[in-house]
């Protein structure tokens, strides 16, 4: 039988794996994107103005 | 909402999982509810939110709704391998070990609220934190395998959403949110019931006390009509508040006109019929009771756009 370089659970690892990195990818994105929201805001700022929602 | 698996069953028995297996975890299609209703509580809010925070806000709450559902089927494993329904989830197929899915589970559980908390507000992570509590604690491992009044009091948690997604907009609680939160809640029972009178066997095998199990069929049709009964002025009451309109209304007044007359229908028939037409009246109503939900919250969008954008020409709302 041959031995085959590439065999189906690595596919399936591979898959695991970038899919994983995806999400960690868009997760650090999504950080960054309230990071910036919430600076803009002004909830960083010493005397925050009464936003619109949250705390 | 009810949930069937989606991932592939050519790996099964592999114990080496696809990236699609831990998605399947998270229960995507009881996720499309989740955010579907939190997003209306968010936007139905007289508050307006940055669209970033609302976006990582209903992503966190899905996230927080995908993590009871991971929780939910490591603690359901062995009734899920009996079923027919759900014999080709993850665990059961042996993709995924239960220990896997408690590790995957309690991490997204924590990251979501913890995160919720960070993007929104306090107020919003705590209601998010017991929702995860109450469905996994208290109907799954508490009530679901106790009474058949499980998914009555169970589907409270399913009913959270929109009043997390109120809080996220608004950092509290009010009328508006608690009637989204009966709407389901009240919805869920015949939502279920309907369900289990076509899935009978797999329940009684599975020997979880749904209503059809342990009072019998005719008691489940009974139930079914005055839960809907009991829906209606819910729905209706709730086109009255500042959340409501016209459009809500005569959307409301239409699909409980419906919902009751499948409910009667159901409630008149008896098995031998139901068992003739191979139980047509049962699944026409679990299906409008999709459509009933999604409607009335979907009305609650348009009552919510047309306020925002229609103002100037004095359409939306009362």
């Amino acid at each position: 039988m041959a031995i085959k370089v590439e065999h189906e659970l690595h596919k399936r690892r591979l898959g695991r794996n970038v899919g994983l990195g995806l999400v960690l990818v868009g997760f650090v994105a999504l950080v960054f994107g309230l990071t910036v929201a919430k600076v803009e805001r002004g909830d960083f700022s010493a005397n925050p103005p009464r936003a619109e929602g949250g705390e | 909402m009810t949930d069937t698996s989606i991932s592939n069953p050519a790996t099964a028995g592999t114990g080496d999982a696809e990236f699609g297996d831990y998605f399947a975890l998270l229960k995507p299609r009881v996720m499309s509810l989740v955010v579907f209703t939190a997003l209306v509580g968010l936007l139905a809010a007289p508050v307006n939110v940055h669209p970033v925070i609302g976006f990582a806000s209903i992503l966190f709450i899905a996230l927080g709704g995908g993590a009871s559902g991971a929780l939910n089927m490591w603690w359901d494993a062995d009734i899920d391998r009996i079923m027919e329904r759900t014999r080709n989830r993850p665990i059961p197929a042996g993709r995924i070990t239960e220990g896997e899915a408690l590790a995957f589970g309690a991490f997204l559980a924590a990251l979501s609220v913890v995160m919720l908390g960070l993007a929104a507000n306090l107020v919003a992570a705590a209601i998010l934190a017991f929702t995860i509590f109450f469905y996994v604690v208290v109907y799954t491992m508490w009530l679901k395998r106790w009474t058949p009044q499980n998914i009555v009091i169970g589907g409270a948690a399913g009913a959270f959403p929109p009043m997390i997604g109120w809080a996220v907009a608004t950092g509290g609680i009010s009328v508006e949110s608690v009637l989204m939160f009966s709407l389901i809640f009240m919805w869920t029972p015949p939502h279920f019931w309907a369900l289990a009178l076509f899935m009978k066997s797999d329940y009684h095998e599975a020997r979880v006390p749904m209503l059809t199990v342990t009072h019998g069929r005719r008691a489940t049709r009974l139930h079914i009509l005055v839960y809907t009964l009991l829906l209606a002025p819910v729905a209706l009451g709730t086109g009255f508040t500042a959340i409501g309109g016209p459009v809500y209304l005569a959307v409301s007044l239409l699909l409980n006109a419906l919902f009751l007359k499948g409910a009667f229908d159901i409630w008149r028939r008896d098995e031998t019929r139901a068992e003739a037409d191979s139980y047509r009246a049962e699944k026409r109503l679990f299906g409008l009771s999709l459509v009933y939900l999604f409607g009335h919250f979907g009305a609650i969008l348009v009552e919510s756009t047309l306020a925002q954008f229609g103002a100037q020409f004095g359409i939306g709302g009362w």
